[in-house]
């Protein structure tokens, strides 16, 4: 059985720990990768990382492999848009524009 | 274009054709994974967007929750009360291969201790603000699941559809071009040859004639 991962910061994913998740506070950028990158993906398949700290993982975490899914969130800071982004970024990959907008 | 590394023998015309063959073959049969990749893929992305807008609107109206139930009672007690969790939410992974590319769906198991009973703190000191965010955010979780499982599906493929369509390209612009340029360099290197030879052989029997006649007027 997998488990499955927040990270974020503490005001933002306080909830979760409460519906079984594994919550992991980071206060920035550079600790969150590093924390994505210490979970060992035979435990955790998704990790949600809230998106105020999702910027540095987006470009340099490797995403290789189909396990872990890393999904990003919006926190408490609001919306950045940076999950829709993603999305985007996928249909681009595969048909060469963002035909879905 | 014309690439002359090729040695122009029967031998290589037969291999360069045999190649020709199995590279067009490959191709066609390549173009065909992208183009049902793309299929799913199209299908897949557009449930992704819905699903990742419904899961980012419930996210804000959860953090709200939050906050409310954050200024109506002390910090400390409300990390305590979150702390220890009494539900646990596990997963089990299964592939599922889509046109040779891995896709792992997730089972999500949420159990509680008891039916209904999803709360990991005693109700005594907690804001009841607390209980109903801690109920809207369990039932976000599924959907956030879901989520999980369809953006990182198309990722894969989309990983996928782009390895595919530089593989169909290099084929179609590349290989199958060169493969057609050797095998006409050596068709026309083999009649040029064959020519010579023929020409030479008539100049050879004009002079064996030459010389006959030569040899019955001495005589």
């Amino acid at each position: 059985m997998y488990k499955i991962a927040v990270i974020g910061d503490s005001d933002s994913i306080c909830g979760f720990s409460a519906i079984g998740m594994t919550a992991m506070a980071v206060s920035d950028e550079k600790e969150a990768l590093e924390k994505l990158r210490a979970l060992d993906p035979s435990v955790f398949a998704v990790v949600f990382v809230t998106e105020n700290v999702y910027g540095l993982i987006a470009e340099e975490y490797d995403r290789e492999n189909a396990i872990p899914a890393v999904i990003p969130i919006p926190g408490t800071t609001g919306n950045t848009g940076a999950g829709m982004r993603d999305v985007s970024k996928f249909v681009e990959m595969a048909v060469g524009s963002d035909i879905i907008s | 274009m014309a690439r002359k590394t090729v040695n122009p023998t029967r031998m290589e015309l037969q291999s360069q054709k045999r190649r020709l063959a199995t590279a067009r073959k490959g191709h066609k049969l390549l173009k065909d994974k992208r183009d049902e990749l793309m299929r799913r893929f199209l299908e897949m992305v557009r449930e992704n967007k819905a699903l990742r807008a419904e899961v980012e609107a419930a996210l804000a109206e959860s953090s709200k929750n939050f906050a409310v139930a954050r200024s109506s009672m002390a910090p400390q007690i409300m990390d305590t009360a979150l702390l220890m969790p009494s539900q646990s939410a596990e997963l089990d992974i299964s592939y599922k291969n889509v046109m040779s590319v891995r896709i792992p769906e997730f089972k999500v198991e949420m159990c509680s201790p008891s039916e209904g009973d999803m709360y990991s703190y005693g109700f005594a000191f907690t804001s009841p603000e607390l209980d109903v965010a801690v109920e809207a955010l369990s039932d976000v979780a599924r959907k956030m699941y879901r989520l999980a499982e369809v953006e990182n599906a198309c990722r894969l493929m989309a990983e996928e559809i782009e390895r595919t369509r530089r593989r169909v390209n290099a084929l179609e612009h590349v290989m199958i071009p060169e493969y057609e340029e050797n095998i006409r360099f050596i068709t026309m290197k083999l009649d040029e040859n064959e020519r010579s030879t023929t020409s030479r052989l008539m100049k050879v029997k004009d002079m064996m004639v030459k010389a006959q006649i030569e040899a019955r007027r001495k005589a």
